[in-house]
């Protein structure tokens, strides 16, 4: 089987200088590949220039860049000749895009938003602001015992004043995925836009958005190995077009008069100023990666350390899986807690050990208000860990409750 | 600071405290303090009658960083003036940014200098200054 390992300089640095990282934290952020890495130095090396503004060589290099990053954006995800993809510069942009240029103008008084209890604050917050703003309700999909959303669920909620659902394809706090075909096809019956908050879908599944349908998907480049500063938002070119633009300035415009402006095409339209080439440039990279690995290899890959971090944490006394604790239907994401012990001590515990995870609520408070826990410790896995790093967190684990002065 | 520093005997026996685990009848002032990114979430309730503080409450929940220097707090705070334990946070805050750093301002914080060397658990910083935070909010509001 390939090393990824060695393709990550920083899981070497460590390596090398000791004891590796086991760095199980991958749900806030993966880390990067050489290949990442070199793309955004070439970019900056051989083709820095600023693309769109010059008629040289060099800037028609640095605008094949970023239309060619485009172009493979669109492939890797399928994106159906009626959708664009905009380069942003994280999930939490693309998606305040939407609210205030599509949600600002197409809700109005007494509409419903409707959303998981389980939304990312990214995917939550922009609504309740459109709501306050326009006076519209938002209502919620809540999760059954499992930590599931349930098509019985979205087919209570949906109603006919429901104008826009906005829900993530994969919680980042259960690893949970959601019926999206359900969802997708209840909303559009009744003639509501769907944006799909992808931020833990795109690094993990195959996304095909054609077949999916959303009229909206965002995410980040840096969940899946590409750098930080990269956002995508795809949309439907029906809605992107009817859509004011979101920031004004440079590169979004035709002409310029001074009492007035018209507005360049898309994706142009959403991309004012200067766009972060280097990260485009190692986003592509990114998405080379995984093509290179497979997505289908990937997943087998993450299923397998799925279910062996499923088996390990369900076997340590006093540890508590939050939501399901089953392998199907989720990716490797899992919550959960330590009797006794707060989630924030059990992190700077592991920390002596060198393994990295995360606690808190996750940017996801509403959901832990509704299940009931002040604060989880959340694990989470990515294609170049290993049983190694979840037998050290485990082990680890298993010491946290004599460090606050239980018995075992 | 090291682990067994940071989790010794006496922040254990804090963090578990009940002393003030409970909601006061007629609280008037009460103030809520979080940590959005680690979940630790207190409430202070006060009673302070002719300037002095009666009465603590202490609800909500959190680490046991957070949870220790809370009961330290109102341990230190209970019966004194509003102007004496806003003293006493401005003097911890100090300790913790090392602004205050003289021997006789640093007794008045008793048992609560054992967090003096928090900033070195950069992580840990903010759960040790929460309740203080809180407790100033507090006093300030009229
Ligand atoms: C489901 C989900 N949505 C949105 C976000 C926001 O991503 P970013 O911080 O890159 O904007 C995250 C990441 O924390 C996430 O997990
Ligand atoms: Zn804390």
């Amino acid at each position: 089987m390939k090393d990824y390992r060695k393709d990550f300089p920083l899981l070497s640095y460590y390596h090398e200088k000791g004891r590796g990282i086991a760095y199980l934290d991958n749900a806030a952020t993966t880390q990067k590949p050489f290949s990442v890495l070199r793309a955004e130095e070439e970019f900056y090396t051989h083709k820095n220039a600023n693309p769109h503004r010059g008629a040289y060589d060099l800037s028609m290099a640095a605008t094949k860049v970023l239309e060619d990053v485009r172009e493979k954006t669109k492939r890797w995800l399928n994106v159906p000749k009626d959708g664009e993809i905009i380069f942003t510069k994280n999930a939490s942009e693309s998606l305040n895009l939407v609210a205030y240029s599509y949600g600002m103008h197409a809700i109005s008084a007494g509409d419903e938003i409707l959303l998981a209890v389980s939304e990312h604050h990214s995917n939550l917050v922009p609504w309740q602001m459109v709501a306050k703003a326009k006076g519209a309700v938002l209502s919620y999909l809540y999760l059954d015992e499992e930590g599931r959303i349930t098509a019985e669920e979205v087919k209570k909620k949906i109603t006919d004043k429901t104008k826009l659902v906005a829900i993530a394809q994969v919680s980042n706090v259960t690893g949970c995925i959601s019926p999206l075909e359900d969802i997708i096809g209840l909303a559009h019956k009744r003639d509501a836009v769907v944006v799909v908050d992808g931020t833990q879908g795109a690094p993990h599944l195959t996304v095909d958005l054609e077949k999916m349908d959303a009229d909206f998907y965002a995410f980040s480049g840096h969940k899946m190995l590409g750098p930080m500063g990269i956002g995508i938002l795809y949309g439907k070119k029906q809605h992107l077009e009817s859509m004011p633009p979101f920031l004004y300035g440079g590169d979004m415009i035709e002409y310029v008069k001074e009492q007035s402006a018209t507005f360049a095409p898309l994706p142009q339209k959403f991309e004012a100023g200067t766009q972060n080439m280097g990260s485009i440039a190692g986003f592509g990279a990114a998405i080379a990666y995984l093509e290179g690995v497979g997505m289908k290899k990937l997943q087998a890959l993450e299923k397998e350390l799925t279910g062996y971090l499923l088996e390990k944490l369900g076997n340590i006394p006093y540890v508590s899986i939050v939501g399901s604790s089953g392998p199907e239907n989720r990716i490797g994401v899992v919550p959960f807690v330590i009797e006794g012990v707060h989630p924030h001590d059990v992190v700077t515990i592991l920390n002596k050990d060198s393994v990295a995870i995360r606690a808190g609520n996750h940017c996801a408070q509403p959901l832990h208000a509704y299940l009931k826990v002040p604060a989880t410790c959340r694990a989470s896995v990515y294609l170049y860990n290993t049983r190694d790093d979840i037998d050290r967190l485990a082990d680890s684990l298993k010491g946290v409750r004599r460090w606050l002065g239980y018995g075992a | 600071m090291e682990l067994n520093e940071l989790y010794s005997d006496i922040i254990l026996e804090y963090s578990r405290s009940e002393a003030y685990r409970k909601p006061l009848k007629e609280p008037n002032r009460k103030e809520r303090g979080v940590n959005p990114s680690c979940g630790d979430d207190i409430e202070l309730e006060l009673k302070i009658e002719d300037g002095i503080i009666k009465e603590i409450g202490l609800l909500g929940t959190g680490c046991a960083i957070s949870q220790a220097s809370a009961s330290m707090m109102a341990e230190l705070i209970e019966g004194k003036t509003t102007e004496e334990a806003g003293r006493l946070a401005d003097t911890f805050i100090g300790m913790i940014q090392k602004t205050v750093s003289e021997e006789e301002k640093l007794e008045t914080l008793e048992e609560a200098r054992v967090f003096q060397n928090i900033s070195n658990m950069p992580a840990r910083v903010k759960c040790a200054v929460l309740s203080w935070h809180t407790l100033k909010e507090a006093l300030e509001k009229k």
